[in-house]
């Protein structure tokens, strides 16, 4: 068996990573190196990134990257994208940065059919600051500020919504950290989709054992649980 | 009207995209812009869905190369804040047009000098700000094609900051005479570049900030303009910026029509403040009256820069109303 190889176009002196161990985020950016390596497009490719356990992506690839403010993202990919439309613009963000500050940055770019591409890494709980609510928190689900189990709203479900303000030719798509070959697909498709001039767009369902307080079996269980509630597929 | 004046000379500097959110009084820069786009194919427009996402839009313009522009002022010049402290913190050319409306919230939507504070200090943040504050229709126009050169060049966000007065006003300019397009235009963000604005120690940011700080000092004189307006040798120097300093102006010659020993000094950079040349104009003087169109936002800016002065200092507040000549006059006079 082949050794797995680290994407060329990650920056070998930011690894070992700084995600927590089992975290979903390294698989995501694994995908989507490997993704990148493949369509040999590296030299396109700009890596824009959010507030949140996001941020530690900034130094991961040798791809030209930038942080930018919480749910800001979106915005700062598009205004580069509107400068330069020859670079394939990727917007990559948790689901705080998305469907909570930045919500109505996520809707408008879907809604102007902004030729961007936005990877949302769910793990339905705001990670970086140590496990709070946040929109894609399910049901009773306990985070720091739902001590009692949340039941004050419904669950945002980020691909359906945009769904109804998409663009036909748009690419939607939610995948999962539990299948990453899967995900693979799903950024690919993704990417191509910005070179044919549409907006994409791809929830990463993530585990997230240190928020989660889960051990191994447990956090696979929960994202299993959490996979009836947000379906994986096209969209 | 000002706010086309603005989007002509946004154009003439060589920006090629503004983003903005409608509000008055600014709105017209927009329109004018949109304008623009109908003829001009090399030139973009994105009203975004809030002034947020216009900065960053700005930003993420820049970080390609390409200069960019917004426009906005009282909420939405609070909502700007947000990209503003990421562009200082990135040296990203970001280039702001502010016209100023009422203070305090909503408020009204056409006067006042009560965002100083604001635009000068307005992100968690020293302020690495370059403020141009312009007093008439050709400053609005000259000043647009300086905030580009100067972003540009040193690397710091950039600001017209007008008023709603200055932005209906009508006038002729004179547009085109010297060439100023922007210079030192080219992407940020390529191969090699991983910026990040996030940092665990703050050993770290504290060495980034005072190397900030330190260049800043040492570039400010390259950047500081001011208006020294009769206040040599004079006994009362007015300190008014912005189209309170026009009318200071007026108010000077009247004056010394009758007599008083009276000049005005008008930084037209309020960010870095003149401070130097005002130390040396204005230590001989006996009073010094600060004129706004705000509580004491100038004045602040002013004492910061120049604590230590012996001269007795005036302010003539007025929040959300603008001064007349005549008014200025009556009241130089009535302070003797």
């Amino acid at each position: 068996m082949d050794n797995p190889r680290f994407p060329n176009c990650y920056k070998a002196d930011s690894k070992p990573h700084k995600f927590c161990p089992g975290c979903g985020h390294p698989i995501v950016l694994k995908m989507l190196g490997q993704v990148i390596d493949e369509m040999g497009i590296a030299d396109k490719v700009v890596f824009m990134v959010d507030i949140g356990c996001s941020l530690l992506a900034w130094d991961y690839f040798d791809l030209p990257t930038t942080q930018t403010h919480h749910g800001r993202t979106v915005p700062t990919a598009v205004g580069f994208k509107m400068a330069d439309p020859g670079k394939i613009v990727i917007a990559y963000m948790g689901d705080g940065g998305a469907y909570a500050i930045g919500l109505q940055h996520t809707l408008t770019a879907c809604l102007r059919d902004n030729p961007i591409t936005t990877i949302v890494v769910n793990n339905t709980l705001y990670g970086m600051t140590g496990g709070q609510l946040a929109p894609t928190t399910v049901d009773n689900e306990i985070t720091t500020t739902t001590p009692g189990g949340k039941n004050e709203f419904t669950t945002l479900k980020g691909p359906e919504l945009l769904r109804t303000i998409a663009h036909k030719e748009a690419y939607l798509a939610r995948g999962t950290t539990d299948r990453p070959l899967v995900l693979k697909q799903y950024l690919k498709k993704a990417l191509e989709a910005q070179i044919k001039n549409n907006y994409a767009f791809v929830e990463a369902l993530s585990f997230c054992p240190t928020n989660w307080k889960t051990d191994a079996q447990k956090t696979i269980e929960r994202i299993k649980d959490l996979e009836r509630i947000f379906k994986v597929g096209e969209l | 009207m000002g706010n086309q004046i603005l989007a002509e000379a946004a154009r003439d500097a060589g920006a090629k995209i503004m983003f903005g959110y409608p509000i008055t009084p600014s709105t017209e820069i927009l329109e004018t812009w949109a304008k623009f786009c109908l003829k001009d194919k090399s030139l973009s427009i994105l009203q975004t869905e809030d002034e947020m996402a216009a900065g960053f839009g700005v930003i993420g313009s820049c970080l390609a190369g390409v200069p960019a522009f917004t426009a906005t002022g009282g909420p939405g010049n609070i909502l700007m804040q947000d990209a503003i402290v990421m562009a200082e913190a990135l040296r990203v050319p970001m280039v702001t047009m502010i016209m100023q409306r009422g203070g305090m919230s909503t408020s009204t939507v056409i006067y006042s000098q009560e965002e100083v504070r604001l635009t000068c200090f307005g992100g968690n943040s020293e302020g690495f700000r370059i403020i141009y504050s312009t007093s008439n229709l050709q400053e609005l126009y000259d000043y647009t094609l300086k905030a580009f050169q100067m972003a540009w060049k040193y690397r710091w966000p950039a600001f017209v900051l007008a008023d709603g007065y200055q932005g209906k006003m009508m006038g002729e300019v004179k547009i085109g005479e010297k060439s100023l397009k922007v210079e030192n235009v080219k992407p940020i963000l390529t191969k090699g570049v991983n910026f990040r604005n996030c940092y665990n120690l703050e050993e770290e940011i504290g060495e980034k900030i005072i190397n900030y700080s330190d260049e800043y000092q040492k570039v400010r004189q390259e950047i500081e303009e001011y208006e020294n307006y009769q206040a040599k040798d004079a006994k009362i120097i007015l300190l008014a910026h912005g189209i309170v300093g026009a009318a200071a102006k007026m108010a000077v010659d009247e004056l010394r029509k009758k007599g008083l020993s009276v000049g005005l000094f008008r930084p037209i950079t309020l960010r870095p403040f003149p401070t130097q040349a005002a130390k040396e104009i204005m230590s001989k003087a006996e009073k010094i009256i600060v004129i706004e169109s705000a509580i004491g936002q100038l004045s602040e800016l002013f004492k910061a820069e120049l604590f230590g002065l012996s001269n007795t200092l005036i302010e003539v507040n007025k929040p959300a109303l603008g001064f007349t000549p005549e008014e200025i006059v009556k009241t130089i006079q009535s302070y003797g």
